[in-house]
């Protein structure tokens, strides 16, 4: 072989190395094309137009300010429940109880109305409730993990539901509006986060967020206590043997993720117009805890990332609306596309699938292949 | 408390039963091969849901069938993943409910009824009638399941295979036992029992389907099945210890009188319940040792 032919084979097997280093995003686009794909099959099986629809998603998500602006409102609270789970993946578990935390911020936040503060403490107090109300929210799952070895998934999907029916409770009988008996009482004037776009949801929640994200991203990548809490996700026994003390360490991401997942809350109570109040039956904070998981994995559990992917999900549920008024779809198909795209990433060879499949298409159509 | 409402809390408890206790018995046939499906709470809505679609265009026993299948499908298609795929058991369950829980709200709007199906009486399964009211005929199908499946799983040389691909995949290897395939059959025949339990409760037991129908009920059982550290017929002792709070719950919500407690608090009941038992029996359950992982030949 020549010196040039070799010097050639350096340089492809350059340009295919860097294309796997970044095969984590290569896998995030795979899958949500994939979701995206799935999505308009089954857009098409029931009589829509998936191209139509399609675009009138990517109008209401991300073509104006206003769709702009609306999609970072969506995406606020997803990167924060994200975070929830994100933190305890990296420390090694599955705390599926973003949702219920979540519920517990709100509802704290919302306590705000019955207190008299100065002016300028209202948000600062509202967001160390929200943390705490999530933060001790999650404490007796990471207690029965440490303690009993109860798996928390199970314990904190009993704890979604056990807050479910507790936060029906305080919305009816205890912080109920006298005025409007279905939703609580309003989060005061002075505790609300001011609105960043005129006419639109944006409000200064999103700065929140992304602090705290910037925040995880260094405490984790940064400090020995973020070290400590990798190192016991990616291999429990050797941390041990280094000396972690891997019961801290779980208890820690716990807490970390719960704050989280409180301040999610209090991002939905005091930062989203016009009610700056929590409906009866849950109904603007539902399934935000879920969704997060997805913002999470398609982030690859990384803060940065997932400011990324809850940008890309923020989008979806707001382009959903254009996409229910010009297309007819149900905004429920972004559910569906948000299975699928999950359900792809947790296949790791998806992208030698991919590549195995790319192959052999231009076979199936006659064509030779050129790889 | 009457003899009557006494009769009367007995037999909401069976009903409750019957959906943990199936959805239960197939996980544990599921774990015992090695695959932990976190996706049941799915698959109980997908199939409900499916079974109702089924069984208004064809009448009940269509839809337990439709039902059953959609569950059996499901848990294919999550053991294709988990076993030849290699995938993560934990985030394909995640993916599943997300799915789940999203193409069975856009079937509602697609089909017309946002949120909501009911039953004509003459598409439900017709109970079985005694003198202080219906039983489902489901109900003798769950409590005879468990005993089956542990006669399997305990005496006959499949059972014995099953356990070994999830204890000790390699030696099972070795020894000739093609451990993603008896995986793919465990799992998807837990997925059979989990549709079956789903579409009981949309055409046997309620008689109409919701987005909300399946209530934890998939986790619920996970937990159960951790209660009964793989032995089927625990399972339905944990099915039926369910069953009694959640009819506990019902009754005293509509007993009039009782005020001391806001309903809700009997409406967490259930779920408090299920997680002090699972605290309280963990440390004396062992559960496979290569639960949860992909088996991969060196």
């Amino acid at each position: 072989m020549s010196e040039r032919e070799l010097l050639a084979q350096d340089i492809k097997g350059a340009l295919k190395r860097g294309l796997f280093g970044l095969s984590p995003i290569a896998e995030s686009l795979v899958a949500a094309a994939l979701g995206l794909i799935i999505g308009a099959i089954i857009m098409a099986l029931s009589g829509f137009d998936p191209i139509v629809a399609y675009a009138a998603l990517l109008k209401g998500g991300f073509a104006s300010t206003y769709a702009l602006a609306t999609s970072a409102a969506r995406a606020t609270p997803l990167l924060l429940t994200g975070l929830t789970f994100a933190i305890c993946v990296r420390a090694g578990m599955f705390n599926i109880g973003a949702e219920g935390q979540m519920y517990m911020g709100a509802l704290a936040a919302v306590t705000l109305s019955y207190f008299v503060l100065p002016p300028g403490l209202y948000q600062i107090v509202g967001i160390l409730f929200a943390m705490t109300a999530g933060a001790l929210w999650s404490l007796i799952p990471a207690l029965l993990r440490v303690f009993r070895g109860v798996s928390e998934v199970i314990s904190t999907i009993m704890f979604n539901w056990i807050s479910h029916f507790l936060a029906f409770y305080l919305i009816a009988k205890i912080l109920v509006d006298p005025a409007r008996s279905s939703q609580t009482v309003r989060v005061p004037v002075a505790a609300r986060f001011p609105i960043l776009i005129p006419r639109t949801d944006l409000s200064y929640a999103l700065f929140a967020a992304l602090a705290f994200a910037i925040l995880i991203y260094v405490l984790l990548w940064h400090t020995p206590t973020g070290y400590e809490i990798r190192a016991a996700g990616l291999n429990p026994r050797a941390a041990k043997y280094g000396g972690i003390k891997s019961k801290r360490t779980m208890i820690m991401s716990f807490l970390l993720g719960g704050m989280s997942a409180g301040l999610a809350g209090a991002a939905m109570a005091m930062g989203t117009p016009p009610s700056y109040a929590v409906f009866a039956g849950l109904s603007q904070i539902a399934n935000l805890g879920f969704n997060g998981m997805a913002v999470a994995m398609v982030g690859r559990n990384h803060p940065i990332g997932m400011i990324a992917s809850a940008l890309l999900f923020g989008g979806l549920a707001a382009g959903a609306r254009e996409m229910q008024i010009s297309a007819g779809v149900p905004v429920e198909m972004v559910g569906v596309v948000q299975g699928v795209i999950v359900i792809a990433l947790a296949v790791p060879e998806l992208l030698r699938i991919f590549r195995i499949f790319r192959k052999r298409w231009p076979r199936l159509f006659g064509r030779r292949a050129e790889v | 408390m009457s003899w009557s409402s006494l009769i009367n809390i007995l037999f909401i408890a069976l009903h409750a039963m019957v959906p943990i206790t199936l959805t239960a018995v197939g996980e544990i046939v599921g774990e015992t091969a090695g695959l932990f499906n976190i996706g049941l709470e799915g698959m109980l809505l997908l199939s409900a849901f499916m079974g109702v679609i089924g069984a208004e265009h064809a009448g009940p026993i269509v839809g337990l069938l439709v039902g059953a299948g959609t569950g059996a499908l499901v848990g294919l298609v999550f053991s294709i993943i988990s076993t030849y795929w290699k995938g993560n058991q934990m985030i394909t369950g995640i993916g599943i409910n997300l799915f789940a829980a999203g193409a069975v709200a856009y079937s509602f709007v697609v089909l017309g009824r946002p949120g909501y199906r009911l039953l004509d009486a003459a598409d439900r399964l017709p109970a079985i009638r005694t003198p202080s009211g219906g039983l489902s005929p489901i109900i003798f199908v769950a409590i005879l399941v468990p005993f089956l499946v542990y006669w399997f799983l305990k005496r006959t040389r499949a059972g014995l295979i099953l356990k070994a691909a999830g204890e000790a995949p390699e030696a099972a290897d070795v020894a000739g036992i093609n451990v993603n395939r008896m995986r793919l059959l465990a799992t998807t025949f837990g997925g059979l029992l989990a549709g079956l339990a789903g579409a009981y409760m949309s055409i046997s037991w309620v008689g109409s389907v919701t987005k909300g129908l399946s209530a934890g009920r998939g986790f619920i059982s996970l937990a159960i099945v951790v209660f009964s550290g793989l032995n089927p017929i625990l399972a339905l002792v944990g099915g039926f210890i369910y069953g009694i709070f959640q009819s506990l719950a019902i009754w005293i919500k509509n007993t009039p009188g009782i005020t001391f407690l806001p309903w809700q608090v009997f409406d967490m009941l259930p779920y408090i319940v299920t997680l002090l038992v699972v605290a309280g029996v963990i440390g004396r359950v062992r559960f496979p040792k290569a639960l949860g992982t992909p088996y991969k030949r060196e």
